[in-house]
């Protein structure tokens, strides 16, 4: 029997083939912590006694989610991991340079990589077809120190996507409505596999929102096949060496095949306080919305923020909706300040904020006041996510989240495209 | 082990239980146990006792990967989580932590039932039911690590992860 990717990955882990359900023991070839489960993490690290780290190129550590920090705590941990990072040659990524999830894709994660990562989205990698999965602290200081870590080998859900997405729809909302359609734990276990004609021809900051947000629905991991987008990914950022083929066996078991028409999608909302909690564009209603939040590894991407700032561009934004942008990394505010994107936010009205977790996470940096409603590109909207347990968060594509912002309540970008 | 059970819904997630608006708490664990659960019941931590159950339903501890959030739930002197099903992260950081994390049918339990649970023997009784429930042993490899008390403890001890029996 022919195997899924993840099942492919996972034997080149382990020196052996795997099955689904196998457990296993599996090097890991990318690790990473941020600041906010870091500083357990190398708590926990010189709790087992390691005295080094197996692979220090590949052992990341991020200052993204309180960045630049707003509290002394906040600052000692950073000292924390300044120094963790010095002492055993791991790279620290500093404050301003990125989301995890995206400088990992941007210059560390390879096809065929087992990434594990101490921040529940770490399944992002999983659009350049490695395995990669989120761990908790203490399984994220272990790898670290081993090399290895244990896995029990995913069953897989094949999403077949065919038909053409139409205009104004995002992959942002094809991910959404799967994860309504499975709810959020329909999921659980599993890895989730993306296929057919729509994925195939789907640039990679596309499949990154779609693999980021298969947690959503209880994921393992969202993986992709690599192809010529992949290369030409990994080319952008200088790294084509790191490109391999791979995909599955065309006999590989499937747990489920799930058929997905992208022809008949929608702008896609989901309500508090659940992300499975989706509702298609024309069922959401009238809701004013009083902050706009464009950022996050899920949708913070210069593909993104170039949607908005078009679909923006020569307007002001709705009067009583302020407007906060933060940029998945500095590359991409590079990226976004030479061609003139963000020029074009900050004339509409918008906030621009240094590239990290701050809002999204209920940090810093656009945390939500009592009874008010946030629309966000970000990948959760859990009670209390934004820093308030008595906000309102709904999640929509960057398209949603602009015309919103032109309007001031949740519009159909349809309407402005 | 033996207390009463606090119950709670279905998706309860991390955010609930160890919210990010006190991200800077996470390095003062104590006192970051103090909040436990305070956005599913605001004053939890000070009414529960020591050896008492957390009970969810459906997905509990789904969303962010943070570890703080069942070791705070050990910290506050809870016995273990039960659950009707757990997220994937959360049930693995609870067995990293030492927590045992018990997964059976929770629609019978309600607030203040007194629960006893015997790990070993996979069994969970309601004593104030007068009911008993089974629930299914952990992995071998997830055995071992609750056993040593948690994965650092599980690491120092044995050096590696251990799948056999």
């Amino acid at each position: 029997m022919g195997q899924t990717l993840s099942e492919k990955i996972l034997s080149d882990k382990c020196d052996g083939p795997v099955k689904a359900d196998d457990f296993i023991i599996a090097r890991t070839d990318v690790s990473l912590a941020q600041d906010g489960t870091g500083p357990l993490a190398v708590r926990q690290f010189e709790s087992v006694g390691f005295t080094s780290v197996a692979n220090p190129e590949e052992t990341l550590f991020f200052l993204d989610h309180a960045a630049p920090s707003p509290r002394r705590e906040l600052s000692n941990d950073h000292i924390r991991l300044r120094d963790f990072a010095e002492k055993y040659g791991c790279r620290l990524v500093d404050i301003g340079e990125g989301i995890c999830h995206q400088v990992a894709v941007e210059d560390h994660v390879k096809p065929g990589d087992l990434e594990v990562g101490a921040d529940s989205h770490s399944c992002m990698g999983g659009a350049l077809g490695a395995f990669a999965t989120g761990m908790g602290s203490t399984d994220v200081a272990v790898a670290m120190g081993l090399g290895r870590t244990w896995l029990r080998v995913p069953r897989t859900f094949k999403i077949e996507v065919t038909g053409e997405i139409p205009r104004g729809v995002q992959s942002k909302d094809l991910i959404l409505c799967l994860i309504g359609m499975l709810g959020a734990d329909g999921a659980t276990y599993r890895a989730l596999e993306f296929h057919g004609p729509v994925v195939e021809t789907m640039p990679v900051s596309d499949r990154l929102t779609m693999a980021n947000m298969s947690v959503e629905a209880g994921a393992k991991t969202g993986i992709f096949a690599s192809d010529e987008f992949t290369r030409q990914y990994l080319a952008a950022h200088d790294r084509e060496r790191d490109f391999k083929e791979i995909r599955p066996d065309p006999d590989a078991e499937y747990e489920r095949v799930i058929h997905i028409n992208a022809s008949e999608l929608v702008p896609t909302v989901s309500f508090p306080h659940t992300v499975d909690n989706t509702r298609p564009i024309d069922q959401v209603g009238d809701i004013p919305i009083q902050q706009v939040f464009i950022g996050s590894c899920t949708n913070g991407r210069l593909e993104d923020l170039r949607l908005a700032a078009k679909m923006v561009s020569g307007r002001k934004r709705a009067r009583r909706t302020r407007v906060i942008v933060t940029p998945a990394s500095q590359r991409v505010l590079r990226n976004a300040l030479d061609d003139g994107t963000i020029k074009a936010l900050v004339d509409f009205g918008a906030t621009v904020t240094t590239p990290g977790c701050g809002a999204c996470v209920g940090v810093h940096g656009g945390v939500l006041g009592d009874g008010e409603a946030c629309l966000a590109t970000t990948n959760r909207n859990f009670k209390g996510r934004m820093g308030n347990p008595e906000a309102f968060i709904y999640l929509a594509s960057p398209a949603t989240a602009a015309a919103t912002a032109i309007t001031g309540k949740i519009t159909d970008p349809r309407e402005l495209v | 082990m033996k207390g009463k059970a606090w119950k709670f819904g279905d998706n309860i997630s991390t955010d609930l239980i160890c919210p990010g608006r006190l991200f800077h708490l996470r390095s003062n664990l104590p006192e970051l146990a103090k909040h436990v659960l305070e956005d599913a019941d605001p004053d939890f931590a000070s009414k529960m006792n020591r050896g008492d159950f957390v009970v969810g339903g459906r997905n509990f501890g789904l969303g962010s990967s943070r570890e703080h959030a069942p070791t705070i739930i050990r910290l506050a002197g809870a016995s273990a989580v039960v659950a009707s099903s757990f997220a994937r992260i959360f049930f693995r950081n609870c067995i990293n932590v030492g927590l045992p994390a018990i997964e059976l049918d929770t629609s019978g339990i309600e607030q203040g039932d007194e629960l006893e649970a015997d790990p070993e023997a996979g069994v969970l009784k309601n004593l104030t039911k007068g009911t008993r429930m089974n629930f299914a042993p952990l992995p071998s490899v997830m055995r071992k690590i609750l056993d040593d008390g948690g994965l650092a403890e599980h690491i120092k001890k044995r050096g590696d992860f251990e799948l056999a029996d």
